[in-house]
């Protein structure tokens, strides 16, 4: 078995160490679960940085880890459009706005959130999305860690997702929530040790931002881009063809940060489920805007490895004049220059197949292309460009920049990645497995015993589904993209029912059903009818026949999200109108209007959500005036 | 929840910190363990045992507290 590098003893101890600190908090957490509330609400007791940390930790799953590095190294610092546009406005929202309704109703998830606000049908749809939904991305997660793996250090595919499912498994089966929750926290701390070192490194060997700045204009250069197209995000965002996001503020600003943005950080479960566990109101709220605070700083901790891994271990690039006269000047001498001096280890590891030359020649700084199984050959799109792997960018750095001790230290924190993600899912599913589907529609009336048991079996049989769906899962480029299309068939309706859910009392159930039913087909709809520049006709859309294309799947997705919405709205509401809606008195607690404004004038500021919620936007504003 | 959960997470990077300057400082000089010029495990090890020490002083903090 060719791999790219191996591990030394010291590895494999700081491995240990972490999966003994792991298994032990499910150990020592096991005897607090004694009824089902502490199983899957960790019994409403932990503090406010504690679920704050979880909130964010549940979060930065493998998606995050290698797919804000794979989009750093694809699209540059725009990809921080996904946390400083796409991340903290709704954070703010959720934690001030919504969260006395979740968890100030008696609703124990989202879906039965719906089901008091709305009915047994609105429920019913969200809870079966919603689950089928976490197993899938557990085992999207699982497929590509346990391909990773064994891509870097030659690990059999299914020993790896066996070992991690197993220990997520052990924890989560033990301690419920709880154990998940603390093990977040150990493993969010984890993952900032794990990779901080990468970027001070990779920043070092570039001579830092500046340097990094001046090697990415030429990328850029040679992309066609003008030179501040990866290093400023905004400045490029006028004209779709002009950045290589190729997105144009407004499909940003109103698909990415409106709609994907506020579906997922306010409504999905799984982020939810750690706010909810907060010991008082005051905590849950306080929850993810605790959570925004690392969030706004985790681009420089995920995507600076992956704009690092397109330039790292070069020679400083000559002044652009005398580069290149025009893109293809630039890429012949890239060409070049990269075969004379950037010898990755990946490409020893092809001269087994063969393929050395055509390797480095094509890859770009130290991510390699993507390689055909069939030909062992590099896989190009239709039209003739190479495709790289870029979901390798990050895990690249870390082979190149981490000698024996650290690079065990780096390996762990991506596993820590994985099992955060992952325990996040299965956490979910239990949950809304047990209470919406299996307590509303199986087994009603059985005693809180029986529901514990439920739920320790529902982690079994969630974690089982999800490595047959590790096994089955097909491959992409770029993992947060699939997501990020899942996302816009199911969640991105999901936000305008509950905006107006939670802001409009006229709203019914026979409006929200509706609304959310055509919402999800619209998204169905306009993908089938559409499709990015340079995809064949298929998963990645125009399965109805192409009536728009688009500069970038990204710019699709968004727009896609945009005509969900749009549609679940407008159907909500005309629905809604056309119905009977329900008594005030069934929606004390449920609905703004109806429902007494918080107090907490008597808190100190910085416990005040409404000022903390000021403060944090006003930082990630400065963030995003400070890289323009 | 009565576990404070800065006891483990203090006690883990304790013994990774100390673990990983330990093994840097034994390496110190040997060829591949420095990129760029900085012996890091040593480095970074001592930074995350400074790390775990300071969550285990706030857990003894706050048990005399609690």
């Amino acid at each position: 078995m060719t791999h790219i590098t191996s591990l030394h003893w010291i590895d494999y101890t700081v491995m240990l160490v972490y999966f003994g600190f792991v298994l032990g908090i499910g150990v020592a957490l096991k005897r607090y679960v004694v009824n089902s509330s502490d199983f899957f609400l960790s019994g409403r007791s932990l503090p406010a940085w504690v679920t704050g940390l979880a909130f964010i930790s549940a979060n930065l799953g493998a998606q995050e880890v290698i797919g804000m590095g794979a989009s750093g190294a694809k699209y540059g610092i725009a990809t921080s459009h996904f946390y400083w546009v796409g991340a903290i406005p709704a954070m703010v929202f959720v934690g001030v706005l919504m969260m006395p309704f979740y968890y100030g109703s008696r609703a124990r998830s989202v879906p039965e959130y719906l089901k008091l606000r709305f009915d047994e049908k609105t429920r019913g749809f969200n809870a079966i999305s919603f689950a089928t939904m976490t197993v899938f991305s557990s085992g999207v997660s699982l497929y590509a860690m346990g391909k990773l793996l064994n891509l870097l250090v030659g690990w059999s595919f299914g020993t790896s997702i066996l070992i991690a499912a197993g220990i997520v498994l052990f924890y989560t089966f033990m301690g419920g929530l709880g154990s998940a929750i603390y093990n977040e926290v150990l493993q969010f701390f984890l993952i900032v040790f794990g990779f901080a070192p990468l970027v001070f490194l990779g920043l070092r060997d570039v001579g830092g931002w500046s340097g990094l700045q001046d090697r990415l204009a030429w990328v850029a250069n040679a992309n066609g881009f003008a030179d501040g197209a990866y290093t400023r995000s905004w400045a490029y965002m006028g004209n779709a063809a002009a950045n290589p996001v190729g997105v144009e503020w407004f499909g940003l600003v109103m698909g990415l940060g409106f709609v994907l943005s506020f579906g997922y950080w306010c409504t999905d479960f799984l982020v939810v489920q750690r706010a909810m566990a907060a010991n008082s109101m005051s905590a849950a709220r306080r929850t993810p805007l605790i959570a925004a605070v690392p969030k706004m700083l985790m681009p420089f901790l995920v995507i600076l490895p992956g704009m690092l891994a397109l330039v790292v271990g070069q020679e400083a690039p000559k002044p652009r004049n005398d580069v290149a006269a025009t893109p293809a000047a630039a890429v012949a001498t890239r060409v070049e220059h990269v075969a004379q001096t950037s010898a990755p280890a990946y490409g020893q590891r092809l001269a087994a197949n063969g393929s050395q030359t055509a390797i480095i020649e094509h890859s770009r700084g130290i991510i390699p292309p993507k390689i055909d199984p069939a030909t062992g050959e590099p896989q190009r799109d239709n039209r003739g460009r190479l495709v790289l792997d870029y979901d390798l960018a990050t895990p690249m750095m870390l082979v190149k920049f981490f000698p024996a001790g650290l690079l065990g230290l780096g390996l762990t924190a991506l596993l820590a990645s994985f099992m955060s993600g992952m325990a996040g899912n299965v956490t979910a599913f239990n949950t809304v497995w047990t209470y919406d589907i299996y307590q509303s529609y199986i087994r009603p009336g059985r005693s809180d015993d029986h529901y514990l048991r439920m739920g320790r079996i529902a982690t079994v049989f969630g974690i089982a589904i999800s490595l047959a769906a590790a096994y089955a899962a097909a491959s992409f480029n770029n993992i947060m993209e699939l997501l990020q299309l899942v996302f816009a068939f199911v969640n991105a309706p999901l936000f305008a029912t509950f905006a107006l859910g939670m802001f409009w009392k006229r709203a019914t159930g026979h409006g929200a059903f509706t609304g959310l039913l055509s919402g999800t087909l619209a998204a169905g709809i306009h993908h089938g009818l559409t499709l990015p520049a340079g995809a064949h006709a298929g998963i990645k859309g125009g399965y109805f026949g192409v009536v728009q294309t688009f500069p970038s799947e990204l710019a699709q997705t968004f727009w896609t999200a945009i005509a969900a919405f749009t549609t679940c709205f407008v159907v909500t509401i005309a629905v809604s109108l056309m119905t009977r809606a329900r008594s005030d008195e069934e929606m004390k607690g449920l609905v703004y209007s109806l429902t007494p404004i918080q107090k907490d004038t008597d808190e100190p500021w910085h416990r005040r959500p409404a000022a903390l919620g000021a403060v944090v936007l006003v930082a990630a504003l400065a963030l995003n005036l400070l890289f323009w | 929840m009565r576990l404070d959960i800065r006891w483990p997470i203090g006690l883990m990077f304790a013994i990774l910190g100390a673990l990983l300057a330990v093994y840097g400082g034994v390496t110190l000089g040997q060829p591949g363990t420095a990129p760029g010029g900085v012996p890091i495990n040593l480095y970074w090890g001592l930074v995350m045992l400074a790390f775990g020490l300071l969550m285990l002083a706030g857990a003894t903090k706050g048990r005399k507290k609690g």
